[in-house]
């Protein structure tokens, strides 16, 4: 079982609140992803919940117990650091032992539950080296063993693939993801890059200034942010903003458009302007367009065939059933 | 996940492209050219090198050289060669097993104390605290007392048995005062020294204690370990190899402390040790070929002691 409840928890650093009074559920199982730019709170909620950091105000419920003031240890919670915090003087072996050796498991158990994580993660081979001499990948997924021989009731995972390299980081986030899938169990994964918190998560939470801006799946964040900064947070390449007259046209003040939902030709559309740089990806194409009028740049988002180049002129067709409206304070018109 | 993991395994059993022959004379002049630049730095540093084994081999040489004569200098100078028989006579004299003894349990018990205290000072100074700096200042000031000067401070002003602050401690308890360089001098030259090399073992440990990753101790308290084990499984590990580099230091200075003994107990009480007994031959008997044998077995002593280090603690001082 793995419930966490945050009942209006608040942190402050000295006069420094940042974390204000916030509300907060994650249930049994689910995959949470806490996202939002640097500096946010994102880690600090999570030390929070580990138990790192005491809370400032409000209670903290593990499974429907109180567990404002338990020791970290005594929640029942692993966590994976994101300089994964092995222990360089130790074999892998003994740092997976290590939080089992602190509850005294037995050593047949020990050793069993050894075993059992380091097949999983393709470690049998490196046991009885030393964390200096693996590569990031492979101290990521010791750090992970290490986590789950204690059978906790749910990870944390603090920026945990930051370290790595790109290609390696995609490897690890599908690993996860299948743990996540064969354990069931809670995980509250934080992280800045929103490409990982939409493929992972069941429930993304965007942070901001320490204020939870909207909680809900990714699918609903990306269709139906509840504010302009969700709405340029979630979304690759960013959500482009429109004010003024154009915007007024929808009854709206400033209205979003994402990339990949404008139509681009050469010969006619509704907006229209000059490429100044065109990004093939091979599968897809992105052009970043100058002289709209609209905004200062417009990027749109169009299939790997289509060639424009810096210079030309191209049309622009929003498709008018995705357009996003917000008012004037950014919140969503409905 | 097998997958996964074997790409970058894969990329690597790749053979690196062989070099073009085109570049290989480039290479070649490439080579010469590092050729010289050694022969040049060879010949600049060897006016540094040469006045340095000169420094150590001309004092050696000259010990060893008296140390096989019977050089007597206000009786008679130089009397001619005699073989081993300072050697003979130096280890059969019944002041050579007590000197040794005391030499090895004071620089054991100095090692011991500022290395336990040591730890203990370098995690407290380590602690956010009001005023840290200045504490961080005045821990350190020891070290540059001089030798002479702090062993009659703590002489007049701590063990005086009249007069000392301890005299005065041991009084208001209603105890006698203890005559510590009479009745406890070993552990009297033991706390002196340890005094003035606390500091250099707290500095040392002071920063290797700020190198520990904080994450590593959270991560323990995190796997269920309270504070002492995570002290002894993590803290304490992170500082063998600055330990070690304590021990190995200290040792070498403190196997040559003179000072402190020589304005305190003047060898007297089971406090000679051999450095002292050494000078005790040369300058007070006026016997240069015995006090030069005494320090060819100093030198054996201190290799000994150093071998036995190197076999304790000089793993950890491998990365």
């Amino acid at each position: 079982m793995g419930r966490i409840t945050l009942d209006k928890v608040s942190k402050s650093f000295g006069d420094v609140q940042v974390i204000p009074p916030l509300d907060l559920t994650i249930d049994d199982g689910e995959f949470t992803v806490f996202v939002g730019p640097s500096g946010c709170g994102k880690s600090t909620l999570l030390r929070l919940i580990a138990g790192l950091e005491d809370v400032t105000s409000g209670q903290i419920r593990i499974d429907k117990q109180d567990a404002t003031h338990v020791p970290p240890a005594k929640r029942g919670l692993a966590m994976v650091f994101q300089s994964y915090a092995l222990y360089p003087h130790m074999s892998v072996r003994k740092n997976i032992a290590f939080p089992m050796k602190m509850a005294k498991v037995p050593v047949e158990e020990q050793n069993r539950r050894i075993e059992a994580a380091a097949n999983a993660l393709n470690l049998t081979d490196y046991l009885d080296r030393r964390p200096g001499q693996l590569s990031g990948g492979q101290r990521q997924r010791v750090a992970i063993g290490r986590a789950i021989v204690r059978e906790p009731s749910a990870f944390l995972f603090d920026e945990p693939l930051s370290n790595l390299d790109a290609a390696l980081r995609v490897g690890m986030r599908l690993e996860i993801s299948e743990l996540h899938e064969r354990l069931e169990t809670t995980m509250i994964y934080v992280t800045h890059d929103q490409v990982e918190a939409m493929t992972m998560a069941d429930k993304i939470v965007v942070l901001q200034a320490g204020v939870i801006e909207q909680v809900g799946s990714p699918l609903e964040l990306y269709h139906t942010p509840r504010n302009k900064f969700v709405a340029g947070f979630i979304g690759s390449p960013k959500m482009n903003f429109i004010e003024g007259k154009e915007a007024a046209k929808h009854g709206a003040h400033t209205i979003g458009i994402r990339p990949e939902h404008i139509e681009v030709s050469g010969e006619a559309g509704t907006w229209s302007g000059v490429v100044s740089v065109s990004e093939h990806l091979g599968s897809d194409t992105f052009f970043h367009v100058h002289g709209t009028g609209l905004a200062e740049t417009i990027t749109v988002r169009a299939d790997g065939e289509v060639g424009f180049r810096h210079g030309d002129r191209i049309f622009m067709t929003p498709r008018a059933d995705v357009i996003h409206k917000f008012d004037a304070e950014g919140l969503r018109i409905a | 996940m097998a997958t996964q993991h074997s790409q970058p395994a894969d990329r690597l059993t790749m053979a690196p492209p062989a070099p073009e022959p085109a570049s290989q004379p480039a290479a070649a002049d490439h080579q010469s050219g590092t050729k010289h630049a050694r022969t040049a730095a060879r010949l600049m540093m060897a006016p540094a090198v040469i006045l340095l084994l000169g420094w150590m081999l001309v004092p050696l040489t000259m010990t060893l050289y008296f140390s096989f004569k019977k050089f007597l200098p206000l009786r008679g100078g130089d009397l001619g060669w005699v073989g081993f028989d300072n050697y003979v006579r130096f280890v059969s004299s019944s002041a050579f097993w007590p000197s040794v003894q005391a030499t090895l349990v004071i620089v054991g018990g100095v090692l011991a104390i500022t290395v336990v205290l040591g730890v203990l000072l370098a995690i407290l100074l380590n602690q956010p605290m009001w005023g840290r700096g200045v504490v961080r200042i005045l821990v350190i000031a020891p070290f540059f007392v001089m030798p002479t000067v702090s062993a009659l401070v703590w002489k007049n002003m701590f063990m005086d048995p009249v007069n000392g602050l301890l005299a005065h401690v041991w009084r208001a308890f209603g105890a006698e005062p203890l005559v510590w360089l009479t009745e406890a001098s070993t552990q009297s030259i033991i706390l002196i020294v340890s005094w003035q090399w606390l500091p250099f073992a707290t500095l040392i440990l002071l920063t290797a204690i700020q190198s520990l990753d904080s994450e590593q101790l959270e991560a323990a308290e995190m796997d269920g370990a309270p504070p002492v084990k995570r002290f002894a499984y993590i803290t304490l590990p992170h500082l063998s190899r600055a330990i070690t580099v304590v021990v190995l230091i200290q040792t070498i200075f403190l196997l040559s402390i003179f000072a402190e003994i020589f304005v305190t107990t003047q060898g007297a009480f089971g406090t000679k040790t051999l450095t002292y007994l050494i000078f005790q031959r040369v300058l007070e008997s006026q016997n240069i070929g015995l006090g030069s044998a005494g320090g060819v077995y100093a030198i054996i002593l201190a290799n000994i002691v150093a071998i036995f280090l190197m076999r304790i603690v000089g793993k950890n001082l491998d990365a």
